[in-house]
């Protein structure tokens, strides 16, 4: 099997150093990006084989527009979400009818440990890291 | 005046069809001005012989005033108050009582009747009522907007501020966790960069929360106030010396012109405030060997001071927004340095106290200038 490629995007400088360490703890190589703008120009030439992405960027729902975006170029792309938001402030993530918009394929709450983060990357790629 | 004209629904439920037709002819015709938020009422009349047919068209006519005659032949005026029409708070009632009797009126009113007109009454009592009522119904309405956009606005702040808070605690939990799991093999030393991050990131919340309670001071003007003469230098010169090994550190040329003999009368822990920010940004976010310069010069009736710094300056669309609440640019020149996103805020509410202002005049790649007007 071949290295897998994570992109890793995120505004807090402390959250990519922790995801990448993480990431390459499981054998990833990570492209990292602080926001949804360096992301879309990362992938118009790279195609990573999932994307880790924080929610609150450079607009307060960036990582939405960006999962939009990625997977309108690379419908089967995994995607993660990360997210310090939680429905405590109204903020639902929950498929519900209309909000299909929200294209992650699963929404984690910051902190992200290292398990959890392996435990879905494994069950999105279809394979052991 | 040009006002936009608004359309309200009144229904008059009365079993005598000579006051269903009078009503609808006297108030078809009816125009209303409420100058307080500048529209003119016109009102669409609906009538209902009783109590039962009213009730259950109620929810399509959706009536905001009501005029309600107390004696109807099957469910009573009293009891349609009582039981309907005294949940909704956006319908305004008038009860049209048979005799004047103080009696069924204060009984109206305990029961959430607006007002009440006595039969038989002209058509200029009957106006002269529902222009007030109107009135009431259109200045309610305001009301219920605007602390309903206040609930939205504090709900808004909240959201953000939780994120805000719960970012640096995070981002150390996250070190902790990797320190814990000893993510970097058993060196030690290699852990150290994790606990100097840990502890910046600590120190910012700690800066968030002190510039949070500055901010709801001055808000809920809770402090005590002290103005009195204040040395500009003097106030300058201390801010620029709280910054001197950041400034160091980028080695940076600050500054510091000031007209000989300038004060105000202020109080000392607002100006310092608004020196303190501005000087503080000036400084993180320049460049190596870049330059600040502060400015105090009397202008026009005001104090004015002046920050300038040859940072990485600001497009049109995010100074636009620099001044609101935990409002802070990320780009690649930012991203490291810490803030708590309500300096330039705080500033603008600590201006505003004195009857002025501020504003930032900037140019990408070159630099900002923050300008500071305050009236003595």
């Amino acid at each position: 099997m071949s290295e897998t490629t994570v992109l890793l995007v995120d505004d807090d400088a402390d959250f990519l150093l922790q995801g990448r360490l993480q990431l390459e703890q499981l054998g990833c190589r990570v492209i990292e990006a602080r926001s949804r703008r360096e992301a879309v120009s990362i992938l118009e030439g790279t195609r990573p084989d999932a994307a880790v992405i924080d929610l609150m960027m450079e607009d307060p729902d960036a990582g939405f527009t960006l999962a939009y975006q990625i997977k309108g170029r690379y419908p089967d792309l995994p995607v993660i979400m990360t997210t310090a938001v939680t429905s405590a402030t109204g903020l639902t993530f929950e498929k519900v009818p209309g909000q299909d918009w929200i294209r992650a394929d699963v929404i984690l709450s910051k902190p992200v440990r290292a398990a959890q983060l392996r435990a879905e990357l494994e069950r999105l790629l279809g394979h052991v890291l | 005046m040009s006002s936009d004209t608004d359309t309200l629904r009144l229904a008059v439920v009365d079993d005598e069809l000579g006051i269903r037709l009078g009503v609808t002819s006297i108030l078809s015709d009816l125009v209303v001005d409420v100058p307080e938020v500048g529209c003119r009422v016109r009102l669409q009349v609906s009538s209902w012989a009783d109590g039962e047919s009213f009730l259950a068209a109620l929810d399509e006519t959706a009536p905001q005033i009501v005029l309600l005659d107390s004696k109807l032949p099957g469910i009573g005026g009293m009891e349609l108050l009582e039981g309907t029409l005294s949940g909704r708070p956006d319908v305004v009632t008038i009860m049209i009582t048979a005799y004047a009797t103080l009696e069924s009126a204060v009984r109206a009113t305990k029961l959430g009747a607006y007002d009440f007109l006595a039969k038989p009454f002209t058509p200029e009592e009957l106006r002269v009522t529902v222009r007030k009522a109107i009135h009431h119904h259109v200045l309610a309405a305001q009301a219920r907007r605007l602390m309903e956009e206040n609930r939205r606005v504090r709900f808004q702040f909240i959201s953000v501020l939780a994120h805000e808070l719960k970012s640096p605690i995070n981002a150390v939990d996250g070190y902790l966790d990797l320190i814990r799991n000893r993510l970097l093999g058993d060196d030690l030393a290699a852990y150290g960069d994790m606990i100097e991050r840990s502890s910046l990131r600590i120190g910012c919340m700690r800066k968030l929360i002190n510039d949070l309670l500055d901010l709801t001071r001055i808000e809920s003007g809770q402090r005590v106030r002290t103005l009195e003469p204040l040395d500009l230098l003097e106030l300058a010169r201390a801010a620029i010396e709280g910054q001197e090994n950041a400034a160091r550190a980028l080695e940076l040329d600050v500054s510091l012109e000031v007209e000989p003999g300038l004060t105000l009368q202020a109080d000392r822990m607002e100006l310092e405030m608004i020196l303190n920010n501005l000087v503080s940004n000036a400084v993180k976010y320049n460049r190596q060997g870049g330059r600040v310069t502060v400015r105090l010069t009397r202008r026009d009736g005001a104090i004015e001071l002046e920050v300038a710094d040859t940072g990485w300056g600001l497009a049109p669309e995010e100074a636009a927004r620099l001044f609101a609440d935990f409002v802070r640019i990320k780009n690649d020149h930012t991203h490291d340095i810490p803030g708590s996103g309500l300096g330039l805020s705080l500033v603008k509410k600590l201006s505003a106290l004195y009857g002025g202002s501020v504003a930032v005049e900037s140019e990408p790649g070159v630099g900002s200038t923050f300008r500071v007007r305050l009236p003595f």
